[in-house]
């Protein structure tokens, strides 16, 4: 499992004096899911594009599956599938024909392709839409065929472009689940990006931030919460009741916040309105319900938050730690 | 996902595909060809196909109307062309209706950029380009399959018409065109298939250029209108202001006809219909000025095929090099070309 199977190095690519993707280094490894993840513009599809080889890089060097992309790009597409941000069909032949015709293209007989084409239709549950024009497929529709389109050539890796853009959230959760199960079933390396936080933590093992062409961490989430907040694993965040607060806003928060920050582990302590947010090096949920209680604050909520990517991209994004 | 029910509703609804399962091939064929094929049905299944179908159709029988009524009064004795009679079916016209050569002079280029205009801007649009292009498949099979595609859907659509027409007018007048005849009007379709793949190319070159399908129609058509219109007006305005004196020497006024029927050769319509003129007018003998001096003592007669092909043969080089040209410039445009999603 711990092939190496897409290896980036130093790959840079420039549209004019812009620099799209920088110097970029990235390995993922054989079978698992790797989220790339970064808002519009920050280089994702473009890094794809040079992995198929449908661009070429200004420097650096590409390998899909121990083939060179950019002087192999045949040989690479044989081996990867493909979905595209905002996947489009020929309108006019239903899903099983543009089905056929990419299987086609991919050197299977008439025979083999319409066998081929229903046995995954009936995979991502379009059997009963085979037939109909593609034209009238919803989005969702059309993503899940998009799907079937890339695994019928029996891909090593699939590399999906922001593949839930634009689904409805069950869409998207049916979507992911399908993903996740394919790359545990047949161990295909699944490479997808996204802007969207919450999907890319639900599915993949393993994450790549990109920003303006700069990859600026990589690891799965677990690693990288550690890496960004090493001084404050947890967040606690604290709800008090309305009328507490209006009684005399400034005091009592200071008040509030004096002693929780007295608490042994406790490192920051910031007020939203009447929520608390508490960063802890330790868990000391109880201390701080108890000291709360005690000072006569109506305490209306405790959560322990676990850092998700959400921090994480806040961190890099918002808080400015990239610049 | 939520499929189980989808599986098994499936086992019943595959049984007629089952069926039809059996006709299908059971070899591979090349990539190219699948492409090709796909162009080619996409091509004849399209309403736009249909209703150009239907408007040359009618034309076509419109105009082998118009010669054969009058088709009586075109023998005439002394007539150079009057051994090739079964030719005036594409070349005679009673004065209602263009004749065929025409007909097709003014509504190939229509067919051509109409089967061409979208040929990729559409795929990239239509979001199926990059999905395509991510196939094991060269980028330019996409191109040429393009190109191939409206080649096979003209040349079919070419010949089938002129052999209608030329089947028609066999029914109507009754004489069998001589082997000679045949042959002109199979060459005759040939330069029309020509003429019309080089409207295509020129199409197909806008639709590489320009993303909208509909500034990639207006493109060609501007073309076709300028230089079914608004060409001979300027050549016209030039030939005015550079007429030599009356009484200028020969070689002045000589030097100025060739001048002005270059300038008018740069038209691809009228290299088309010089070379059809030719091809179905035996007895035309030169298609620039001839000198008392070069016509004195010949015999008016009119000339074999080969001497016919010789004499279109320029035009007909010219209209292959502008196809070629068309074609290796959306090439070049294509393949530079970065393939983005939408």
């Amino acid at each position: 499992m711990n092939q190496t199977i897409i290896e980036l190095v130093d790959l840079t690519k420039k549209y004019g004096s812009f620099t799209a993707v920088d110097q970029l280094n990235l390995t993922v490894r054989k079978g698992e899911v790797f989220g790339l993840l970064g808002p519009n513009g920050a280089g994702k599809s473009t890094t794809i594009l040079m992995m198929l080889g449908l661009t070429e890089p200004a420097s650096g060097m590409v390998k899909v599956c121990d083939i060179n992309s950019t002087e192999n790009p045949i040989a690479v597409k044989r081996k990867v599938g493909y979905l595209p941000e905002d996947v489009g069909f020929y309108p006019d032949r239903s899903g099983l024909e543009n089905l056929m015709f990419i299987a086609q293209l991919n050197h299977l007989s008439e025979y083999e392709a319409a066998e081929k084409a229903e046995e995954l239709l009936a995979r991502v549950g379009l059997s009963k839409e085979a037939h109909k024009k593609t034209g009238k497929y919803s989005r969702g529709m059309r993503q899940r065929l998009g799907l079937a389109e890339v695994l019928i050539k029996n891909p090593e890796v699939i590399i999906l472009d922001e593949p839930t853009s634009g689904i409805d959230p069950t869409g998207i959760r049916e979507f992911l689940e399908l993903i996740v199960q394919l790359s545990k079933e047949e161990g295909i390396t699944v490479l997808f990006s996204s802007h969207n936080l919450h999907q890319v933590q639900q599915v993949c093992d393993r994450v790549g931030l990109f920003v303006h062409g700069k990859l600026i961490a990589e690891g799965d989430i677990q690693s990288l919460s550690q890496q960004l907040f090493a001084n404050e694993p947890y967040i606690i965040e604290a709800g008090i009741a309305e009328k507490e607060v209006p009684a005399g806003k400034e005091k009592n928060g200071h008040k509030l916040n004096e002693l929780l920050s007295n608490i042994e582990g406790v490192t920051s302590v910031k007020q939203k309105g009447k929520l608390l947010q508490i960063g802890c090096s330790q868990d000391v949920t109880a201390d701080i319900a108890r000291q709360l209680v005690g000072a006569g604050a109506d305490l209306n909520s405790l959560h322990k938050k676990e850092y998700g990517l959400d921090d994480i991209y806040n961190r890099y994004f918002e808080g400015g730690a990239y610049e | 996902m939520s499929n189980q029910e989808n599986r098994n509703s499936n086992s019943e609804s595959n049984q007629p595909m089952k069926s039809k399962k059996r006709k299908l091939k059971r070899q591979a064929i090349h990539p190219f060809r699948v492409l090709v094929q796909k162009e080619v049905s996409d091509q004849v299944r399209s309403w736009r196909f249909i209703i150009l179908l239907a408007i040359i159709a009618l034309t076509c029988l419109g105009s082998l109307y118009a010669s054969l009524s009058d088709i009586g009064k075109a023998i005439k004795p002394n007539d150079p062309d009057g051994s090739f009679f079964f030719l005036k079916l594409f070349t005679l016209s009673d004065g209602t209706l263009p004749p065929y050569i025409i007909f097709i002079s003014f509504l190939g280029p229509l067919l051509g950029i109409s089967l061409g205009f979208d040929a990729i801007n559409s795929e990239r649009n239509r979001g199926t380009l990059s999905r395509v292009m991510a196939q094991p498949i060269h980028r330019d099979y996409l191109i040429n399959a393009k190109f191939m595609a409206a080649l096979i859907v003209i040349s079919v659509m070419m010949f089938a018409l002129g052999f209608l027409v030329m089947g028609i007018g066999l029914l109507i007048i009754g004489i069998p065109p001589t082997p000679e005849e045949f042959w002109r009007i199979v060459f005759f379709n040939v330069l029309s298939i020509v003429y019309v793949a080089f409207w295509l190319n020129l199409s197909i070159l806008f639709s590489v250029k320009f993303r909208q399908a509909a500034t990639s129609a207006m493109a060609g058509i501007a073309i076709w209108l300028f230089f079914s219109v608004f060409y001979n007006m300027i050549i016209n305005l030039i030939n005015r202001a550079t007429m030599p004196p009356k009484y200028a020497p020969p070689h002045y006024i000589i030097g100025h006809e060739k001048l002005i029927l270059n300038l008018m050769r740069l038209s691809p319509s009228q290299l088309f219909s010089e070379a059809t003129s030719t091809l179905l007018m035996p007895s035309v003998r030169s298609l620039g000025p001839l000198t008392m001096e070069q016509v004195h003592g010949t015999i008016p007669s009119p000339l074999p095929l080969g001497q016919s092909l010789l004499l279109v043969w320029p035009q007909l080089t010219g209209l292959i090099a502008g196809t070629v040209i068309c074609f290796a410039l959306s090439y070049v445009f294509f393949m530079r070309k970065e393939i983005r999603s939408r």
